[in-house]
Parts: C-alpha cells; sequence; structure tokens
C-alpha cells in the first residue's frame, strides 16, 4: 500500500472525494442564490429553509403517500418551485424598486415562520429518511493508475458519488441554459435592462417569477439529496445557509459560473481543514472570504461596477 | 404587586435567619417553575412534555400541600443563558416562584443554578448533562436529578471495554460539555485497562461528518465514542453506515442519546448500538402505566429528562410537606435525607452534593426484527447500581460538602 | 426675502425641541416609576438592547451601512466585562469602560478591513469578521466556551455603592442608557451627522464635495462599535452571565430586525423595536415556537407596509396633524 505520513492513499483521495461531495452542496445552493441575486437584486435568506423543506417535503412523500426517492427528486423541486412562484408573486415583487436591504430582511423574517412552524409539527430532534437501495453500497474505486500499486483501493459510498455526479450535471446544465440558450439570453438581458427587453414583446415580470420558481426548486433538490446522507431537522438549513453565502460571496454576487467554481474548491479546502485543524473547519470559509474581498472587492468571478 | 413580593421575600430573608417557623409557604402558594426548551434543538426532549410531567406530579400529590394550593408555570429559553437568567430572577423576584426545574442544556443548567445559590431557592436540573452542577460549581440548593455525563460516560464506558472494546478514538463536539464527556469517557476506559488512541474535535453543529469517521476508521480503534448530542450523534451514527465502520470491525458508542433520537434514527440505522439511560418506559408494568398516561397527554413516549422532572417535583413537595416550609434551606435539607422512591427511581439517594444517585440501564438498541413498532427499541442488558453509577460525592470536587 | 425665510423657519426651530422636550420628559418620567410595575432586569436587559439597537442604527439608518457583524461588539463587550467582574476584581464603571474600550478596539479593525467595500460586501465582511470573534469566544479559555461565564458579581460602583439591589442597579443603568442615548442624539445632530447622511443619500456626491467619505465611514463605525460595546459591557453586569448567545450571527439579525421594526431613520425608533422584541420575547415565552413564528410574521408585515418602522410611522404621520 502507497502511504503519506503513515496514512494510506486511499485516506486521502477519499477525504477529497468527500471535499467534492460538500462542494456539490454548495454548489446547488449557491447557484439557486446566484440566479436569484443575479435577475431579482434579492439576497434570498429563506434559500435555507426552502432546502429544509425540499427534505421534509421529500419524507412526507415517502412517509404519507409512499412515494419513493427516485419520484421525489422530480416531485419535490416541482411543489418547491411553485410555492417559490406564489412566495415571489405575493411578497417578493412589492420590493423590487427598493434597497436589496429589504429583500433580505423579508426572506428573514420568513425563516422565522417556516422553521417555527416545522418545529411546532414534526418537532425539532429530526425525521428518519431511508435512501434507496439501489445507492445504498459502495464502489471499490482502484487507484493504481495514479499510484501505481494495485493494492490502492478506495471504498466510495455510492450516494456520494451519486450526489457529486447529480450536482455537476445541474450545475451544467444551469449554467448553459443561462449563457447558452436563447432564454438564458433574454434572462441575462433582462438584468442588464428590463425596460428594454420589455419594449421587445418579453414579459420579464414573469422571466422573474420563473427564476425565483428555479432557484428555490435547486433549493428544494438539493434537500432532497441531503435527506438521504442526514438527519432531518427544521434547522438543518439555518447552519448551512450562512457558509453558502460566504460561498456565493466569494465567487463574486451572480456570477454563476464563479459560485460553481468557488463551491467545488471551497468544498476541498475545508476537507483539507477537517484534516489539519478540524476545530476550525467551521470558520475557515469566513478567513478565505476575508482574504478574497480584500483582494478582488467584488469575489473571484464577480465584475466592479 | 412588586413591593409586595419584596415584602414577602423580605418577610422570608428574615425567617429564614431566625429560627424556622412552621407551616411558613410563602406567597400563601407554592410555584414550581418549568424553565426549558420549547422550540428549538432540546424541545423534543424537554420542552412541551416536562410541562406535562411536573403538572401530573402536581397532580398525583393532590394539588396542595401543607394546605396551599400548588402551580406549575413555564417559560422557553431558548438555549440561551442570558434570557434563562433573566427570567429565573424575575420568577423568583416578582412572581414568587419557590423551585425551578428541567434546564436543559449545562450553560442554562449552570446559570440558573448560580441564581439559586444568590437568591435562595431550590433549583433541580433534570435536562442538563454536566457534572460539573454537582462538581467544582455545586451549590448548596442545587440538585441534579435525571442523568450526568460521569453516570452516562461510566455505563457505557466500562461495559463497552469489558466486552472488548478496549482501544477508543473519540469524536468530539468542540464544546464544553462534549471536552467533559470525551474527558470523563477516557479516565474511565484507561481505569479499566482500555487505551485512547485519538480524537477530533468538530465544530458544533455539524452536519456532514465523513471526514471525522475517516479518520477514525483510519485510527484503527475498536471503538468509535460519540462525544456529541443530539442532531451530530443522529448525523454521526447515520453517515457511519456509509463508510462501513460497523462492516469493518469497529463499533459506535454513543455517549449521550436519548430514546427521541432512536426515534429519528430508526433501528436500521440505530440496531446493536449501546447506551446508557437513566430510565425506560418499557421497564415494568409502573414504567409502562406512567408512560401510557403521559402519552395520552403528550402524545408520545415520555425521555428520562420528562420523568425526571416528574420524579424531581414529587420529590421536592414531599419534602415541603416533611419540612413543613417552603423555606429553600430546609428545604434543602429534608431533600437530602429522603430516598426517593417513585416511578423514575427506586431507592434512590440524594449525595450532599445534590446528585440524585439512582440506577441507570445500560441498554442496546433493538434491531428491526426485534421491536413491536414505535417507541419499542431498548432492550436493557444489565442495571447499573446507584452506587457505581454516580460519581463518589467526595471525589466530585464539590466544596460544599467538605 | 431673507427674513421671511427665517420667519417661516423660526417657529418650526422653536416648535421642534418642545416636542422633543415634552416627549423626552414624559418617557423620562416614565423610566423613573416603570421599575414599580414592571420587573426592573427585564427593564434593564431592554435598556441594553436599545442602546445597542440605537447604537446599530447609527450606520445602517444614518449612514446607510448594513453591518451583519454587529454582535461581535455586542457579544465580546460582555465577555470582557464579566470577566473583569469576576476574576480581575474591577468595579462595575470600570469594567464597563474596559468592555467598551475593547470594542471600539474591535470596531476600528473591523472598520479598517471592510469600510472600503460597499453594499452587501460590507454586510458579509462584517459578517465573517463577527464569525472569527465567535470562533474565539468558543476557543479561548477565559470565555468558558459554551458554558459561559457565570455567577458574575454586580459589585459595587465606585467601590462603594452595592449594585446586588435591582433598583439600585436600575437607576446606574438608565444613567449609562440616557447617556448613550444622547451620544447617539448629538451624533446625528452635529455637522459629522450631516455629513453621514450626505453619504447616506450619496456617496459620489459627497466624495466630490471633497469629503473623505471612508474616514468618515470608519469613525461612524467605530463609535457605533463603541456604544454596542457599551450596552453589551451593561448587560452583563445586569444578567450575571456572559455566553454564547451575544457573538452569534443570530444576534446580528436580531438587531436588524429590532432596528427596522422600530424605524430606522429615527433616533429612538430602535430602541422601541428592542423593547418590542423583547417583550414578545419575554411575555410570550411559554407558546414555544408559536413566538417564533409571531416574530416573523411582524416582521414580514413590517417590511411589506410599514418599512418606516413603528416610530418612523408615528412620526410620519404627526406633523402633518400639527400643521
Amino acid at each position: 500500500m502507497t502511504t503519506i505520513f503513515d496514512l494510506p492513499v486511499s485516506y486521502f483521495g477519499l477525504q477529497f472525494l468527500i471535499g467534492l461531495q460538500n462542494g456539490a452542496f454548495y454548489a446547488l445552493l449557491s447557484l439557486g442564490l446566484a440566479v436569484i441575486f443575479g435577475m431579482l437584486n434579492v439576497i434570498n435568506f429563506a434559500h435555507g429553509a426552502q432546502y429544509m423543506m425540499g427534505a421534509f417535503l421529500a419524507w412526507l412523500l415517502l412517509d404519507i403517500a409512499g412515494i419513493s426517492y427516485w419520484w421525489a427528486l422530480l416531485l419535490v423541486p416541482l411543489i418547491m418551485g411553485l410555492l417559490g412562484v406564489v412566495i415571489e408573486r405575493a411578497f417578493l415583487r412589492w420590493l423590487y424598486d427598493l434597497d436589496h436591504l429589504y429583500g433580505l430582511l423579508l426572506t428573514f423574517g420568513l425563516v422565522l415562520i417556516i422553521e417555527g412552524l416545522f418545529v411546532s409539527v414534526f418537532g425539532s430532534s429530526g425525521l428518519p429518511y431511508e435512501k434507496p437501495q439501489a445507492l445504498a453500497g459502495a464502489q471499490r474505486i482502484p487507484l493504481a493508475m495514479i499510484t501505481g500499486n494495485e493494492r490502492d483501493m478506495m471504498m466510495i459510498p455510492l450516494y456520494r458519488l451519486w450526489i457529486v455526479a447529480v450536482s455537476i450535471v445541474c450545475c451544467f446544465g444551469t449554467w448553459y441554459a443561462i449563457e447558452r440558450t436563447r432564454l438564458g439570453s433574454y434572462l441575462r438581458a433582462a438584468t442588464e435592462n428590463p425596460a428594454l427587453v420589455r419594449s421587445f414583446g418579453i414579459n420579464v415580470s414573469v422571466l422573474i417569477t420563473l427564476t425565483y420558481g428555479f432557484g428555490v426548486a435547486l433549493a428544494g433538490f438539493a434537500g432532497v439529496l441531503a435527506a438521504g446522507v442526514q438527519a432531518l431537522t427544521p434547522h438543518m438549513g439555518s447552519n448551512l445557509i450562512i457558509v453558502v453565502f460566504a460561498v456565493v460571496v466569494i465567487g463574486g454576487m451572480g456570477s454563476i459560473l464563479g459560485s460553481i467554481i468557488t463551491s467545488f474548491g471551497l468544498g476541498i479546502v475545508e476537507a483539507l481543514a477537517r484534516i489539519a485543524y478540524p476545530e476550525a473547519s467551521g470558520v475557515v470559509v469566513f478567513a478565505i472570504m476575508i482574504v478574497v474581498l480584500l483582494m478582488r472587492p467584488a469575489g473571484l468571478f464577480g465584475r466592479e461596477n | 404587586m412588586f413591593k409586595h413580593t419584596l415584602l414577602a421575600s423580605a418577610l422570608v430573608a428574615t425567617l429564614a435567619s431566625g429560627p424556622a417557623t412552621a407551616d411558613a409557604i410563602s406567597g400563601d402558594k407554592i410555584k414550581i417553575g418549568v424553565l426549558t426548551d420549547m422550540a428549538a434543538v432540546y424541545a423534543d426532549l424537554s420542552g412541551t412534555g416536562s410541562v406535562i410531567a411536573a403538572e401530573m406530579a402536581v397532580q398525583d400529590f393532590g394539588g396542595t400541600v401543607l394546605g396551599k394550593p400548588i402551580e406549575v408555570v413555564s417559560a422557553d429559553h431558548q438555549n440561551k443563558a442570558d434570557i434563562a437568567v433573566s427570567k429565573a430572577r424575575e420568577w423568583i423576584d416578582a412572581e414568587g416562584v419557590d423551585m425551578i426545574t428541567d434546564l436543559v442544556t449545562s450553560s442554562v443548567a449552570l446559570a440558573v443554578q448560580e441564581v439559586g445559590r444568590e437568591k435562595n431557592r431550590v433549583t433541580m436540573a433534570t435536562g442538563a448533562a454536566s457534572s460539573q452542577l454537582t462538581g467544582k460549581s455545586c451549590s448548596p440548593r442545587g440538585f441534579h436529578w435525571a442523568y450526568d455525563t460521569f453516570s452516562l460516560a461510566n455505563g457505557t464506558g466500562t461495559a463497552v471495554v469489558k466486552n472488548g472494546g478496549d482501544s477508543w478514538f473519540f469524536i468530539t463536539a468542540d464544546y464544553a460539555f462534549g471536552h467533559a464527556l470525551e474527558g470523563d469517557v477516557s479516565d474511565i476506559v484507561k481505569a479499566n485497562g482500555g487505551t485512547v488512541v485519538g480524537a477530533v474535535r468538530h465544530p458544533f453543529p455539524s452536519s456532514d461528518f465523513a471526514s471525522f469517521l475517516l479518520q477514525a476508521q483510519a485510527s484503527g480503534a475498536k471503538i468509535v465514542g460519540l462525544a456529541n448530542a443530539g442532531s451530530d450523534t443522529i448525523n454521526a451514527i447515520k453517515q457511519a453506515a456509509e463508510f462501513g465502520i460497523v462492516e469493518g470491525g469497529q463499533n459506535l458508542a454513543g455517549l449521550l442519546m436519548f430514546v427521541t433520537d432512536i426515534h429519528s434514527l430508526g433501528l436500521k440505522a440505530a440496531k446493536g448500538l449501546y447506551m446508557t439511560t437513566g430510565w425506560y418506559w418499557d421497564l415494568n408494568d409502573e414504567t409502562r402505566a406512567w408512560a401510557a398516561r403521559f402519552e395520552q397527554k403528550a402524545g408520545k413516549k415520555p425521555t428520562m429528562i420528562q420523568v425526571g422532572t416528574y420524579s424531581a417535583v414529587l420529590s421536592y413537595l414531599k419534602a415541603i410537606e416533611k419540612a413543613g416550609t417552603d423555606e429553600a434551606g430546609a428545604v434543602a435539607e429534608t431533600l437530602r435525607s429522603m430516598p426517593v422512591n417513585d416511578v423514575f427511581a427506586k431507592g434512590g439517594m440524594v449525595y450532599a452534593n445534590g446528585r440524585m444517585a439512582h440506577d441507570m440501564y445500560l441498554a442496546q438498541v433493538k434491531t428491526p426484527a426485534q421491536s413491536s413498532g414505535a417507541w419499542d427499541y431498548l432492550n436493557i442488558v444489565h442495571t447499573i447500581p446507584a452506587r457505581q453509577a454516580f460519581q463518589d460525592p467526595a471525589k466530585s470536587g464539590c466544596a460544599v460538602i467538605n | 426675502m431673507w427674513s421671511s425665510s427665517l420667519q417661516r423657519r423660526l417657529p418650526r426651530i422653536v416648535d421642534m425641541p418642545r416636542m422633543t422636550i415634552v416627549a423626552g420628559i414624559i418617557v423620562l418620567g416614565a423610566l423613573l416609576v416603570l421599575p414599580q410595575f414592571i420587573y426592573p432586569v427585564f427593564l434593564m436587559k431592554a435598556m441594553c438592547f436599545a442602546l445597542f439597537a440605537c447604537a446599530f442604527n447609527l450606520l445602517l439608518g444614518f449612514t446607510g451601512l448594513l453591518s451583519f457583524g454587529h454582535a461581535a461588539f455586542f457579544g465580546s463587550a460582555s465577555y470582557i466585562s464579566a470577566h473583569a467582574l469576576k476574576v480581575w476584581g474591577f468595579t462595575p464603571e470600570l469594567a464597563i469602560l474596559a468592555a467598551t474600550l475593547n470594542s471600539a478596539l474591535l470596531g476600528y479593525l473591523f472598520a479598517y478591513v471592510a469600510i472600503r467595500r460597499q453594499g452587501i460586501y460590507f454586510a458579509m465582511i462584517t459578517l465573517a469578521l463577527s464569525q472569527m470573534v465567535f470562533f474565539a469566544a468558543l476557543q479561548l479559555p477565559f470565555t468558558g466556551g459554551e458554558d459561559g461565564i457565570q455567577a458574575v458579581p454586580r459589585g459595587a460602583l465606585f467601590g462603594f455603592i452595592d449594585l446586588s439591589d435591582n433598583r439600585t442597579l436600575y437607576f446606574f443603568v438608565l444613567a449609562i442608557f440616557l447617556f448613550g442615548l444622547f451620544a447617539v442624539w448629538r451624533i446625528v445632530h452635529s455637522p459629522f451627522g450631516q455629513i453621514l447622511k450626505a453619504i447616506r443619500e450619496n456617496e459620489t456626491r459627497a466624495m466630490s464635495l471633497g469629503y473623505r467619505v471612508d474616514y468618515y465611514k470608519l469613525v461612524v463605525f467605530v463609535l457605533s462599535a463603541t456604544l454596542s460595546g457599551l450596552a453589551g459591557g451593561t448587560k452583563a453586569l445586569v444578567v450575571q452571565v456572559a455566553s454564547l448567545t451575544d457573538v452569534t450571527w443570530q444576534m446580528s439579525g436580531e438587531v436588524v430586525l429590532m432596528t427596522l421594526l422600530g424605524g430606522m431613520g429615527t433616533i429612538f425608533g430602535p430602541a422601541v423595536g428592542a423593547t418590542v422584541v423583547l417583550s414578545l420575547q419575554n411575555y410570550l415565552s411559554s407558546l414555544g415556537s408559536l413566538v417564533t413564528i409571531i416574530i416573523g410574521v411582524i416582521f414580514v408585515v413590517c417590511v411589506l407596509a410599514f418599512r418606516r418602522g413603528i416610530v418612523g410611522e408615528l412620526q410620519a404621520r404627526w406633523p402633518r396633524r400639527n400643521q
């Protein structure tokens, strides 16, 4: 077996993969935040609560209706997207002319309401969710082509691989849709100059509503993925959301590619911190954010105006 | 109103310093405050369930003591020590609350126990874990009822080492409670001839334990001790299955687990796990009957904290009756001299440092096949006698008793 | 022409202070007798949070800067004050002074790093810095980690006025509170405050007028942090506990909530907002998660319909009736 610091290479390989997988969550969540911020100029504080709702919806579907994980992957984003549309129509659209502080504050209020409701209905100690049998095992991956040693093997839990794969597909899909399709070009144009786009006969208001719905759907989707790895509690989103904010800011607010790349990068950096100085692994993202903002005020991939 | 109670408490103070007068009940009423977490992470363990349990105790006692009515008040401390302290002071100063119980979360219990010391009121922590409450922070008016870090560490630690789990790796929540638990278990493991090969401290709270579990796996230790609580423990156990920790020959030991945690995990993920508990609803006919009564009101089975609150309130009322007064010093003295015999504890004794020692149980989580349904989760492996389960008060570091 | 405009302005100049004075006397009188009716520790705690919110509002309401890390100043001050009282045996006024100085220093550090950033980046960098303070509070041995510092003695003011009685302490805290509010009022109504408003309204224009905008922002940030520290240090004396709660990002969020609820651009609005939030938490505390929901609903309604906040809405209606 090849070793580094007396630990097998596979150990570091696995830690790296786990970093990627955490990055995958950051990517799905920060992607939604970035899209919403880019289009609506709203900092969606409720993103964490919406992620939590996605996870609980998956549990409800399975527990009450017997609907499987695979269908939940499809249904939950749809339901959450609809809910997003309702939230946008009912609340957010009144705030577009104001400072984006108000969007943040409104969604902060929504978080209080949603979390309070979920605690009173589901309790606070958590619910179990069984991931599907097909994703329960582990995959053996040989590392011989990297280390040249036949005995170097890595056992990777399938579910973690699945998260990374799905997330990459989603991120690429979103990026492609926004940067390379006609609809995406309308969206980008509407962010730059809504009045002009409106004059071409495009319904900007509907575009905005759909964008928010899409962002919320992404959060719900991430929630379903998370249900397979962690306990479902009403507070599962609020601890994550602050870190995801940091990720979005480091990547550059509104920059989609920036968010994706930063997410995976920070996931890996965090994984390293968990080996080297685990106590600080929760703050390493914030330390990086300070340094980045000092050197590049608009984030790594953001544009300064 | 305020003046009135001020006068009353001044009266009590003079009474306390002078010779105790018989049947002196301050404010013509006994008020019991349940200060608990009603909406955050510990709400299911204690919360409204504790309030219900306290009311059941009052009801079972007969609703009056020394001819005076008994009232239960409750408040949410949101797991914040400052909110808990302000509420406790307000209760004592302005509303004439005589005793405060539940006090889930160590930071809250430690802080409110100090208020009790200063204001001469009995506090009975049932929800908090830290042994420090009856150790270096002990108070002549402070009692610790249901469980503590020492008894949990002792129960699980001793049993696991004796079964051959002699090398340990800890996954520890990086805050005072986690450190204390890790320290207590390490001492017990070493005392029983085991070794501690390492530990990793994770930020609190964490949702992803993969990295820490891998470090535990790489350490080669036979036992991975989880010195954390609540959703941290649940997530660690849930994720351990993915990495084949148990299949690889290592075993997990949850050091602070409640029956609600098993409920959250599901038996499939939790099966085979050892845990120490102060009480379980399915011990005997008496506990089953009590739990059924509780379930009618609360909608679920009680935890050891909730039934502990019942026991604490009942014992407190018995002590008032026996002492003939609600003056905290006299009641505390009586509490120390009385054996505890109720649905929670049989032959429980209150040590001089305020620790109520009672039998603890080492339990193993059932497999889904063994369980008959919801809440049927534990097999009691063996009973740890009170004297062994809890720390010898002489070694606790409590200054009050020396 | 000149004199007529002065004439038109004069009654206002005379009127406004009179109104303020009347309102001030009423509030002051109320504050003096209130401890007879309401539990004084609650009142003192409310005053600490009110001062904290007013100090925070110097930035948000009067300069247009959203700091999402103010818990760092409030919380670290309460640690320093508690430690100074308990371990170093400081008298209360010195402990609070030490806590205030600590926050001033910390504020300078934060401002130095954050001040050149705009809008949301400013908010995020203050958040990041306050997370560092949180981490330090968790790791440093003197803070007691999660357990915090308990049984903080109240001590004797100047060494000879015993503060263990709630009502004696109440007047000490009231004095601090009034001093803090006066400081906020003074800052807002000074030429310096006018420049801050100019920065809030149009930063570029303020810069083109020759004002060193960054310098003004830095000074007001440090002032705001200092007063937050004064509030936090006093709070540790009142509740006799310093704990992690006060350094969490949720606390930074809570002070934004209080400020917005009371009225962002008003001097006393945040104090009202703080009192409302604390009262809800205190008097409805047996309702559990319902309180969170109620606060959330109030907040959403405020953002949608009453963006000027309680005091802001009152002020907006008042002059119309007077004219």
